[in-house]
């Protein structure tokens, strides 16, 4: 449009006039994206039906789903998936908001506390594992001799086969809150400050503050959050196999490890039926999420 | 009456996070500083005598200076992958910005698709032993940037869509093509979320562990997560070098952090909120 003032455009008149905003800047990252990413993706559908050796497949059809959904470890893992993220995602967004209320108040010390609960999100996950592996151990570790002094017997965190899947998803929990209550500083900053004195002049009470104009107006900000951690906690990996691998015995599998077991033993048609499961579960959930978390924010 | 409530408040905040946030860093420490047979309590207690620098040489020193491979890998690639994502992502997200076209559609869609899918794992490394990529710190810098790609676009073009069209006009009325715009025009304007970029993907790259776990096998091309991985089992009774290496680890995020704490904070939420 602004070239037909320009002097190449005079010359290049009947020529259709290209945009330069170039179609070739898509290239690069194209290629890669195709390539690494969507290519195996498609390839995973037809692998996952098959008996595979990475040199060689055998089409089997459906046989690596059925075995999936027979075993009863890999439905475990399956339901310990959807337990883990829906606890991890709950538990960030209740305490990330709260955090996030706190910090945004009048509060002393306010940049340390920031700084302090954020500053995990940055460390490493397999060190952040390794770490609470230690303090969680059920006599030697530091969680249940701190509890016992104040005459609190702490539990078998990561041995209980009960308890291990939400001892993880706590270190998930402690790891990844900064960021959860970093976006909701975000959202309770963007509230304009006319809200709330339009309440206090109708004499809202401290509560009715909260309920009726922050919780609603933090809405996008929830939306964020929820869809991130939902979507982390679904395929989350690393901070199970350095807590637990798994263990003890099936109890803290999620698909994720489930993948990377059948891939270490060589089962790669399994492994890669194990992704579909993961792919499909995770559309399955986040897709109608994500439209009733955005379709709510559209109404305000 | 109010400043009194807050004070309190604040102290009791202050007291709760050093306890849950403070005090398993600080026990990280304490744990690099002991030696083998102090470590082995896995207590809170103090240091008996200072043991740091031996900890730090022997794990070092441990399976033919792997650490030094590692540190030397993960910087590799850390650097090239994020120098590929920061070009490449403003790129997309440039035009996705400017110019409207049928394919908007299908190329949001495809970022979306790439913030939500796992990496179909199998396949990819199936996909990269035909393409002679597989174990090579090439293929891992490939790898970091086709799966990051979509995070780093949302960033941009939210970025974008704030810098004048104008400007970009301007350019090309004074002759400027479409590289010349982008390059000597906007990529400098880019720079507040260049940065946070940089430091984003650059922090989560660095601590890696399950993509090197996958694509990155044997000795030789260690990262720095790997190498703690592997010492698990090794220093099983030497927790002194287990925590030190986590401490070793820990020190670049720590830099990051030191230097980038403000604009991380800043363009997360820009781009988590407003994306």
């Amino acid at each position: 449009m602004a070239a037909s003032t320009g002097r190449g455009a005079i010359a290049a008149q009947p020529r259709k006039r290209r945009s330069p905003y170039s179609g070739w800047f898509f290239l690069p990252a194209a290629i890669i994206y195709s390539v690494l990413f969507l290519a195996p993706t498609f390839a995973s559908l037809y692998f996952s039906l098959t008996r595979w050796t990475l040199f060689d497949s055998v089409f089997i059809g459906l046989e690596n789903f059925a075995q999936f959904f027979r075993e009863p470890f890999l439905i475990q893992g399956l339901v310990n998936t959807v337990i883990y993220a829906v606890v991890t995602s709950g538990l960030k967004v209740v305490i990330g908001m709260a955090l996030a209320l706190l910090l945004t108040s009048q509060i002393v010390a306010r940049g340390y506390l920031r700084s302090v609960i954020f500053f995990p999100v940055l460390v490493s996950t397999v060190g952040v594992g390794i770490t609470f592996t230690v303090l969680m151990h059920p006599t030697q570790g530091m969680i249940n001799q701190g509890l016992a002094m104040i005459g609190i017997a702490g539990p078998g965190w990561l041995v209980d086969p009960k308890l291990a899947l939400y001892s993880v998803a706590l270190v998930d929990v402690w790891k990844g809150v900064g960021l959860a209550t970093v976006i909701y500083i975000a959202g309770v900053v963007a509230i304009p400050k006319d809200y709330f004195e339009a309440a206090r002049i109708d004499g809202a009470t401290k509560w009715q503050n909260f309920w009726y104009v922050t919780l609603p107006l933090m809405r996008p900000a929830t939306a964020t959050v929820i869809t991130l951690s939902f979507i982390g906690g679904l395929r989350t990996f690393d901070l199970i196999w350095a807590m637990t691998r798994g263990g003890p015995g099936f109890a803290s599998d999620t698909v994720a490890s489930v993948i990377y077991k059948q891939y270490q033993a060589g089962f790669y048609g399994l492994s890669t039926a194990g992704n579909v499961v993961l792919f499909v579960l995770i559309a399955v959930l986040v897709v109608p999420l994500t439209m009733v978390l955005n379709r709510k924010q559209g109404h305000e | 009456m109010k400043p009194r409530a807050s004070l309190i408040g604040g102290v009791a905040a202050i007291a709760a996070t050093f306890v849950v946030f403070v005090i398993p860093f600080i026990f990280i420490v304490m744990m690099a500083f002991k030696d083998r047979q102090q470590s082995a309590l896995r207590d809170f207690s103090w240091p008996e005598g200072f043991h740091l620098f031996d900890n730090v040489l022997e794990v070092v020193k441990t399976r033919n200076w792997m650490m030094i491979t590692a540190f030397v890998n993960s910087t590799i690639i850390t650097v090239a992958s994020v120098t590929l994502l920061v070009i490449f992502a403003a790129m997309v997200g440039y035009v996705l910005a400017r110019r409207k076209t049928r394919w908007n559609g299908l190329i949001e869609f495809l970022i979306l698709a790439g913030l939500m899918i796992p990496p179909a794992v199998v396949p990819t490394i199936w996909l990269l032993q035909g393409l002679k990529l597989f174990g090579t710190l090439h293929g891992m810098i490939l790898i970091e940037v086709a799966y990051n790609l979509p995070f780093s676009i949302i960033l941009y073009r939210a970025f974008i869509a704030t810098i004048p069209r104008e400007l970009d006009e301007a350019a090309i009325i004074d002759g400027a093509r479409p590289l010349d715009v982008f390059f000597r025009i906007i990529l400098p304007l880019l720079w507040p979320v260049t940065v946070t970029n940089i430091v984003v993907q650059s922090v989560g790259i660095f601590n890696d562990f399950t993509n090197p776990l996958y694509y990155l096998p044997g000795n030789a091309n260690a990262t720095v997560q790997l190498t703690l991985y592997n010492f698990q089992s090794q220093f099983n009774t030497a927790y002194n070098l287990l925590f030190t290496n986590i401490l070793l680890i820990t020190i670049p995020p720590l830099i990051v952090f030191l230097f980038f704490n403000r604009q991380i904070v800043a363009g997360m939420t820009a781009g988590a909120v407003k994306g």
